[in-house]
């Protein structure tokens, strides 16, 4: 299991260190600090073994956090931690960086102490953990012995991520279909790969332990019910939203947040639950069937003798022309011993960053079924440099209001049965995004 | 609140002013000065000195406070144990509070504290807590009970926590029975024997129903308990792989892996006719490719993982391949990973894409990774013949690039593919050629040296650019050097006119000017060869090469089949078994994978294609690295032992042989270390190689001078007492008794020839039937007086072994006819097959090693040895009497393991291993032979020589 975990600064300044186990001694601090954070190469993996101990390391902007073991330990596991660790910390006070780290120093001992036991991870749901690790830590004498017992119970519970007895007056949830659609296309417009990550977070304000069941337009349940004659009107529960006419879609795989009955979701395919109090990730999926790309790209290179490039690009939006794309951005590399360009487009701005050797063409908005072209001539030195640009490839970012995958929410019910509202009661929200992940066009 | 003040307090007297405000009255100081401790102890300043004084503190109403004390507790009570006991009573009254939390607070704390003497008092506090009736504090103590086993296990045992550990898997807490799993886990691991987890079909239920309450950590413990399981019969499998499979729907990878790994292991025991294996192999492929898309990290050891899937199942994620394309953005580790998987799910139905791909790659900027993606083009032209074409004609693009390293990187590959696929792809070489001056890395270098020699006779020009590389012959590195002396040899061997004089330079070069035993002895054998027969030269150097092989580094399957009870474990992303990487006892036991034993038939079925994963046969040798450590060793010490033994008379000459065996040998094995083509077959020491380091060097270094030193004293040999072979009722009253003797090198048959009849006898004259091993007197019988009736007579007759060959049965018999005045008798008899073991063998090391590899397994024996009494070293002595020499020794557990070799008349090696445990008369002999029909025969010798 975990022997130690340190927390440096980006010089490799110890902030945190908590040894849990005896063969894990001062010099692994240093060891560390020399053979990663000061290592003269980028680093190569994020485990590293030195003289027999193992180290996992992640960074957040530039602090290091790295848990050290000497025995075989599960990687993923350690891995999966170190995130939760640093969502735990965020949701306590916000960005990870040193000056936090320094004023809560107390409060990750705390957190550490709680979360990991013999190097075993714990109960580690900020929900659970906010009810009896406070930033004051003075709550020990003030509870009743009721509140202590409800405290443990819900810890080691099995509903460790809420608490009982919250109360709203108005019962209110949020969802947000998320998706990152991905794209890696060749310069012909042959896609090599395509596919969605998304993800549905859900906001909920719900009294009491609501009992909830999430639909959505999953192939599996819609044919499954279509055979079984038990056809519910779609129209009537569909809370809206989606842009494509498509009745259901093929999810390849699907994870979710715990707090979904898993053994139900692989007998039944239906996603049953009692939500956590507040915002958290409900299920991410992944799809790559009939994926609508809401963007085309076409690149143009043109070589014209050893000191000019031609470059021209053109975007095509590919949904409903009622609907509108916004934070367009389009990246074309330049060479490195670009001198100087000359760009024309008809729509947005385009500059040339010399920093970061790319034009960037920004488009604030842009309707569906439209076209945008950009031309830009750029001047090269003359090098004496045999290799050969790169090439890297142009880039994409953009919003669209609508789920690239066609994922729609059929409906999300809420049942709470000792107290006395119903699902008609909840007022329910959902939303649309879909963003470019890595949306990329070799050229 | 600023609390990163405290870490800037670098005055000094501070540990004095901190002192002070310790032993404040006031509480909020109090708190501020103990904050500044634990900062000061974080930044690695040594504030033990303050221990009474932080102490004091600890009995508090402030639950933060009594936080910050405990921490700098388990920081510093080890250093001072004696002041640590004046914490114990606030931990024991802490454990009766009313307040769970405080409980649970205490014994978590407490069990961090690693003082023998407070352990004592943790007992019963301890107790009380397992049976808490607050779960929080179940939990809890579960842990505390494996933290207790690690200070001092004898008393865990003693005071019976282990019993209440294993009640706690029944607890109605999830969570509890989480903690419980693993901390009886890690206790089982120190006790690999101690079945204490006692996994039975009741325990197993209540873990798959804890699995589904608890939390993702919780599941996670179970799922890796869960897979040490062995069910007991395919349904059973298939029900536990039922209730797992819904965990690979969970967001937390780790949860994923686990239950990947027990899915893994158990689908193993199922019958792959059953409908239920399909289904599970096409539930494994989305949560595995789901994996990709998390952070980096994660990424990284999925891909780990997935690598040893797909080299146990690759049907798994065969079209899957499009998701391991990398991303421009992917960190290099994941970029590297993904190549590799790429190279193994390439196959013909996407060979073009992946080809593609890797085109592309070549032209990304990170060094290491465009050289693997050079090199994976190489790969696929390999493994997949139909592309072979295309990835040359793409490498050629590569290598019009110019870029440096690409073009090398291309050079050496595209040497194997014209090894792969012979006469088909030479055309190219003309291109190859145009960049000679640009290789400036031996490998590369050594692949075009290597493929200007191959193909001399092709390329106009070759004696000249042969010949501009002898240049700097001494600049070189062995590697080029070694091919360069080849090459020009092969060159020569093809346009002997023109090169004459190339090759007498380059055989001067190698031989005289160089230091470097291994160019000089292949330099010098490649002179004798040229001028004793150029025929044979030609046959010997330009003979037709062994094919390589299509897959490359894969991982050994025996290797495999453990890392595969690993996944989503360190050992899992090393790819190296934990006993490669583990201190101690802890991971050091082996897992195996168990294979389905109903429906009897082996994991490898040529249907699924499965990467071939035959049961491994049980090998003598255990591991490669390990016999390679120990001959290491053995190598490390002054070469004594191979120095002829200095007191018997004979030795001499023997001596001299030897000298010359082990200069050939050497000679042979560095020409095989030295050829790049076959020197991939010994690089690449498999991973346990540094554990097996450490210790036995002095071992090994005693070993050898019990060797050298015995070596000389006990040097008898052998000889049988004389037997009755021709009885005088058969032979008209000549009665012949004999035996055979081999005495420096000479066989002799020795016999007493006795008259029983009446009358003289004379005329005596001998002659063998053919035989197996071809013996034949060597000179007439000598029996130069008659003999006279009751007269006896000894009788040497000297043999050698050029005579007939003709298979005996059994093979050491010998048809003798004896002629004498009266008539011709026949008998036969059989002699002892340690006669015709020579005095030179003595096997080199490696060359044994490589030997012993590549004899097939189907050669091999074993026999028992019952009631012998000697000791190894007595053994191995005996042995080397009858030239059976002893070419290392190990010890693994008690048992004593000879590696022995032995040389036959005709050439035939046969190699052996002589297990030998203290105390037990009974030797176990297992024998490597080309000619596997020696083997009972030399095993009765073996018999013989030791029981005499």
């Amino acid at each position: 299991m975990i022997g130690g975990l340190f927390i440096y600064n980006h010089k490799g300044e110890v902030l945190i260190s908590r040894v849990y186990r005896d063969d894990i001694g001062r010099n692994a601090v240093d060891a560390f600090r020399v053979n990663v954070i000061h290592a003269r190469q980028q680093v190569r993996s994020p485990v590293t073994n030195i003289a027999r101990t193992s180290f996992f390391h992640v960074k957040r902007s530039n602090i290091w956090l790295a848990a050290v073991t000497k025995q075989n330990v599960n990687a993923a596991m350690v891995f999966e931690f170190l995130y939760k660790m640093c969502d735990v910390m965020t949701a306590y006070f916000g960005k990870i960086s040193e000056e936090n780290i320094k004023n809560n120093f107390v409060l990750i001992y705390e957190l550490l102490d709680e979360i990991l036991d013999f190097g075993y991870p714990q109960n580690s749901e900020t929900g659970a953990l906010k009810t009896f690790i406070t930033q004051q830590g003075i709550k020990g004498q003030s509870q009743t012995k009721e509140e202590q017992s409800q405290i443990t119970s819900q810890v080691t519970g099995q509903i460790g991520w809420r608490r009982e007895g919250i109360k709203y007056r108005r019962n209110e949830l949020f969802l947000d279909v998320l998706e990152s659609v991905n794209l890696l296309m060749s310069p012909q417009g042959q896609v090599l790969s395509a596919h969605v990550s998304g993800r549905v977070v859900m906001k909920s304000y719900l009294s009491g332990m609501p009992e909830c069941k999430f639909g959505m337009n999953d192939k599996i349940v819609i044919d499954k019910q279509g055979k079984g004659g038990t056809t519910e009107d779609t129209g009537k529960s569909d809370l809206g939203g989606g842009s494509s006419g498509k009745q259901s879609i093929a999810i390849d795989d699907c994870t979710f947040h715990q707090c979904v009955r898993l053994s139900k979701f692989d007998s039944e395919r239906s996603i049953s639950f009692i939500p956590p109090d507040g915002e958290y990730e409900l299920m991410r999926y992944r799809t790559t069937k009939d994926i609508i790309l809401p963007f085309r790209v076409i690149p143009l290179v043109r070589e014209v003798g050893r000191t000019k490039l031609e470059v021209k690009v053109v975007i095509k939006s590919n949904f409903k022309p009622s609907l509108l794309a916004q934070k367009i951005e389009v990246r074309i590399p330049t060479p490195l011993n670009t001198s100087g360009v000359q760009v024309i487009c008809m729509k947005g701005k385009a500059k040339y960053k010399a920093s970061e050797n790319a034009i960037v063409w920004k488009i604030k908005r842009m309707a569906g079924m439209k076209e945008s072209q950009i031309s830009a001539e750029i001047e090269l030195l003359p090098t004496n440099d045999k290799k050969k640009w790169a090439r890297p490839p142009i880039s994409m970012n953009f919003e669209v209001p609508f789920a690239p995958s066609g994922l729609k929410v059929r409906y999300l019910k809420v049942f709470e049965s000792k107290l006395n509202y119903s699902d008609h009661d909840v007022i329910k929200w959902v939303r649309y995004i879909g963003r470019s992940g890595i949306y990329e066009t070799r050229c | 609140m600023t609390d990163s003040k405290y870490f800037t307090t670098t005055k000094k007297g501070e540990i004095f002013e901190l002192k002070a405000e310790l032993n404040s009255d006031k509480k909020e100081k109090k708190k501020e000065a103990v904050k500044k401790v634990i900062a000061s102890m974080t930044v690695g300043k040594d504030v033990s000195a303050l221990f009474p004084d932080v102490v004091n503190c600890m009995q508090t109403d402030n639950l933060e406070l009594k936080k910050l004390v405990y921490l700098y507790l388990m920081n510093y009570a080890k250093s001072q144990p004696d002041m640590a006991i004046m914490a114990v009573n606030t931990f024991v009254k802490d454990c009766e509070d009313l307040n769970p939390l405080i409980r649970a607070l205490a014994v978590r704390t407490m069990g961090c504290i690693r003082v023998d003497k407070i352990t004592e008092y943790l007992c019963e506090p301890l107790r009380k807590c397992l049976k808490d009736e607050d779960p929080y504090v179940r939990k809890t103590a579960a842990v505390c009970v494996a933290k207790l086993h690690d200070i001092n296990a004898q008393l865990v045992e003693d005071q019976g926590f282990l019993d209440t550990l294993k009640d706690l898997i029944s607890d109605s807490n999830p969570m509890v029975v989480a903690n419980a799993v693993a901390a009886l886990s890690e206790i089982a691991e120190s006790h690999p024997n101690s079945n204490l987890l006692d996994l039975n079909p009741q325990t197993i239920n209540k873990l798959l129903t804890a699995l589904n309450e608890c939390t993702e950590w919780g599941q996670i413990f179970i799922l890796d308990c869960l897979a040490n399981y062995s069910p007991r019969d395919d349904r059973e499998s298939q029900s536990i792989c039922e209730r797992v499979t819904p965990r690979l729907s969970h967001a937390n990878s780790a949860v994923v892996l686990s239950a990947v790994k027990v899915l893994m292991k158990f689908m193993e025991m199922l019958p792959k006719d059953l409908d239920y294996y399909g289904t599970l192999l096409k539930k494994l492929a989305p949560p595995l490719v789901t994996l990709l898309s998390a952070e980096p990290e994660l990424q990284y050891v999925a891909l780990r993982n997935i690598n040893l899937i797909v080299q146990r199942r690759p049907e798994i994620l065969k079209h899957e391949m499009k998701v391991f394309f990398v991303k421009y953005n992917d960190p290099i580790y994941v970029k590297l990973e993904k190549l590799d998987i790429m190279i193994r799910l390439a196959s013909q139905a996407n060979i073009a894409q992946v080809l593609a791909e890797l085109k592309e790659y070549a032209t990304e900027v990170d060094v290491d990774f465009v050289r693997k993606a050079v090199r994976a083009i190489g790969r696929c032209a390999i493994k997949v013949e139909q592309s072979a074409e295309r990835c040359v004609s793409t490498l050629l693009d590569l290598i019009q690039t110019k870029v440096n390293y690409v073009v090398q990187e291309a050079i050496v590959v595209i040497k194997d593919i014209f090894r792969k696929y012979p006469n088909k792809y030479e055309s190219v070489i003309a291109t190859l050629c145009e960049h000679l001056e640009s290789l400036d890395e031996p490998e590369a270098r050594a692949a075009m040296i290597w493929i200007v020699g191959e193909y001399a006779e092709r390329i106009d020009n070759a004696d000249e650019l042969l010949e501009s590389f002898l240049e700097g012959f001494h600049d070189e590195s062995t590697q080029v050097q070694l091919q360069l002396l080849t090459a020009i040899v092969k060159l020569f061997l093809k346009k002997p006119t023109e090169t004459q004089e190339l090759v007498q330079q380059v055989l001067s070069l190698a031989t005289q000017d160089s230091d470097n035993p291994d160019l000089r002895d292949r330099g010098y054998i490649y002179w004798r060869l040229l001028s004793t027969d150029p025929v044979a030269a030609k046959e010997v150097v330009l003979a037709e090469k062994p094919l390589i092989s299509e897959e490359t580094d894969l991982i050994e399957p025996t290797l495999l089949e453990e890392l595969i009870c690993h996944i989503g474990t360190l050992a899992s992303v090393y790819h190296k078994p934990p006993s490669a990487f583990v201190e101690g006892s802890r991971g050091v036991q082996h897992k195996r994978l168990t294979s389905s034993a109903g429906s009897g038939e082996s994991v490898e079925s040529p249907d699924t294609g499965s990467a071939a994963v035959s049961e491994a046969p049980p090998t003598v040798i255990p591991s490669q690295g390990d016999l390679l450590g120990d001959l290491l060793n053995l190598d490390l010490t002054p070469p004594t032992s191979t120095g002829p033994p200095p007191t018997t008379a004979p030795g001499m000459q023997l001596g001299a042989m030897d000298l010359l065996g082990g200069g050939l040998d050497s000679l042979l094995g560095g020409d095989i270390g030295g050829s790049p083509a076959m020197g991939t077959g010994f690089g690449a020491p498999p991973a346990a190689m540094p554990a097996s380091f450490n210790a036995p060097i002095s071992g090994g270094l005693d070993d050898l001078f019990d060797l050298g030193g015995g070596g000389g004293l006990t040097m008898g040999t052998y000889i049988p007492p004389k037997s009755v072979w021709l009885p005088a009722m058969k032979a008209k009253g000549l009665e012949i008794s004999g035996t055979f003797v081999r005495r420096s090198g000479v066989i002799q048959m020795e016999m007493t020839l006795n008259n029983k009849a009446m009358s003289v006898m004379s005329d005596f004259a001998i002659q063998f039937n053919r035989n197996s091993f071809g013996l034949a007197p060597a000179g007439p019988l000598q029996i130069l007086t008659p003999i006279s009736p009751n007269q006896s007579i000894e009788a040497a007759l000297p043999l050698s072994t050029v005579g007939p060959v003709m298979k005996m049965e059994p093979l050491n018999n010998l048809q003798v006819a004896v002629k004498n005045n009266i008539d011709v008798f026949y008998f036969s008899c059989q002699y002892p097959i340690s006669m015709l073991f020579l005095e030179d063998g003595k096997m080199e090391r490696q060359v044994f090693l490589a030997t012993w590899k590549d004899i097939p397994n189907e050669n091999e024996s074993q026999f028992q040895i019952k009631d012998c009494h000697l000791n190894s070293d007595a053994a191995s002595n005996k042995l080397q009497g009858s030239n059976i020499f002893t070419i290392a020794k190990r010890t693994v557990e008690g048992q004593d393991m000879l590696y022995q070799s032995m040389k036959l008349t005709n050439g035939i090696w046969v190699l052996a291993e002589l297990r030998v445990q203290a105390g037990n008369p009974n030797y176990t002999i297992s024998l490597k032979c080309r000619a596997p029909e020696v083997s009972q025969c030399v095993f009765q010798n073996y018999e013989t020589v030791l029981k005499n």
